[in-house]
């Protein structure tokens, strides 16, 4: 059985000291596309982590039976499956949320986060400790997610969570809106400058 | 049973299994969840039909709905009503059917929308409840391709079938924040008391640069800034169900007094 530092390390190494956007730079595509508003960041946030937890933990369990040469098919049927009862059940009880990410919560079955950690830790690992690991990874991908959307959605539209904040000049208000973060090329940029900070703090992350 | 997780029988039987398995909790989770999925889907329809009409109010959307909207069937071509349950018919799939609607091309598919339907439904809104017979509101469901997507949207008309009195942006993928402000309340309330045609009865909306539109105009509407594509979506959406191909053989009759029966 693992350790409780273990246990630790697996749930929130991936948040800042291993983050799969930061340092392995994977999701990226999804990252760009849902960060304009908080809410929608963290309905894929917990939709994301949900799909990374569970298709780990069912690879782990099956690791020692999926023959090498289809391993991937198997490991994409298993994502895939999960991520089309997370788009059921979002579209039956998150309607409003679910309307807005529409595609790209499909989108996760290609999430590389998700392959990535099935690849290259279920496989290899018992399924609690597999099941953890992707609470982790998923944690670390939120975690990212809500700070690109708090900026976003902040400067871009003056609002946090939908409560406005910096009144908007088209509303009466003082504030100019900058609509280039409303763009998805800005969160390259945010996504930029956060690896920038992250390993400024942490130089053992920067590559030879 | 199997030695070799490599072996060809080992493969297939581990790839099907994986399959049956996953088929039937995919399939058990959708058939689930479809009540609850088709229920949203309808109530937030209805929701975005009262918004139109300015009815809505806190979270009753179906009681609000029953109470004040009235659903008909209208056949586009003749601008007549069809005698057909509404509850029974989809009009998302009739316009894109081949025997429920016609194809457009060319000029006359202003909107970009390729086909349309034969029969559309029209909501009738009464402010006092159905049975006061006082008709406050007609709803007609548009739609039109913007700049990345198609641009749904419910019009409320006055009962004179020409001024406008809401209109609502209800589904579309345009840029949030950019082509995305066709679903701001401010935008749309640009529309309200405009006249959907001129005096000679063709379609008059306009979409002017932002800052262009006159206020007194009965017809001038500022276009969003930073969205020119859209907002030109918007206008030939207008052209469109304004014209002879959408809802204006209905909407004659009804300034000829179709409505005065009931």
């Amino acid at each position: 059985m693992a350790s409780a530092k273990e246990i630790k390390t697996l749930v929130f190494g991936p948040v800042f000291a291993n983050n799969p956007i930061a340092l392995q730079v994977l999701g990226i595509c999804s990252a760009l596309a849902v960060t304009t508003k908080l809410d929608k960041a963290l309905v894929m946030g917990i939709a994301l982590t949900l799909v990374t937890a569970f298709s780990s933990m069912f690879i782990s369990m099956i690791r020692n039976h999926i023959p090498s040469s289809v391993r991937i098919i198997v490991q994409m049927t298993i994502i895939a499956s999960l991520v089309i009862v997370v788009d059921q059940v979002l579209k039956a009880f998150a309607y409003n949320v679910a309307k807005e990410l529409s595609v790209f919560v499909g989108l996760i079955i290609t999430n590389c986060i998700v392959m990535g950690r099935a690849e290259a830790y279920a496989m290899k690992s018992p399924p609690l400790m597999s099941f953890l690991d992707g609470i982790g990874n998923g944690l670390g991908y939120t975690v990212l997610l809500l700070i690109v959307a708090f900026i976003r959605e902040l400067f871009g539209s003056g609002t946090v969570f939908g409560v406005e904040i910096l009144p908007l000049i088209s509303a009466g208000g003082w504030y100019q809106p900058m609509g280039l973060l409303l763009m998805p090329p800005s969160a390259f940029f945010i996504i930029g400058l956060f690896i920038w900070v992250l390993r400024t703090f942490r130089p053992e992350q920067v590559e030879k | 049973m199997f030695s070799n997780n490599d072996s060809i029988g080992k493969t297939f039987f581990v790839v099907i299994a994986l399959c049956l398995v996953c088929a039937v909790f995919v399939a058990t989770s959708a058939v689930q969840l479809r009540p609850k999925q088709t229920e949203n889907k309808l109530l937030d329809a209805q929701k975005n039909i009262l918004v139109a009409t300015g009815l809505l109010s806190g979270d009753n959307v179906k009681e609000l709905f029953t109470k004040h909207i009235q659903e008909r069937l209208v056949d586009l071509n003749t601008g007549e009503f069809v005698d057909m349950d509404p509850a029974k018919y989809d009009y998302r799939k009739a316009m894109k059917a081949p025997e429920t609607s016609i194809k457009l091309d060319g000029a006359e598919d202003k909107a970009s929308i390729k086909s349309r339907a034969n029969v559309a439904p029209v909501y009738f809104a009464y402010n006092d409840g159905i049975e006061s017979g006082k008709l406050s509101a007609i709803v007609l469901p548009i739609h039109g391709y913007g700049l990345w997507s198609t641009m749904h949207a419910f019009l409320a008309l006055d009962k004179d079938g020409n001024t406008i009195k809401g209109l609502n942006y209800y589904e579309h993928a345009e840029t949030p924040g950019l082509g995305g402000e066709i679903q701001n309340p401010k935008w749309v309330a640009q529309f309200v008391g405009k006249k959907l045609f001129d005096e000679a009865g063709n379609p008059a909306i306009k979409i002017l640069k932002p800052g262009n539109a006159v206020a007194t105009s009965a017809h001038d509407v500022d276009g969003l800034s930073g969205a020119t594509l859209t907002s030109n979506g918007v206008q030939y959406t207008f052209e469109f169900w304004a014209g002879a191909k959408g809802f204006a053989p209905f909407l004659t009759k009804v300034r000829d007094g179709a409505l005065n029966n009931g």
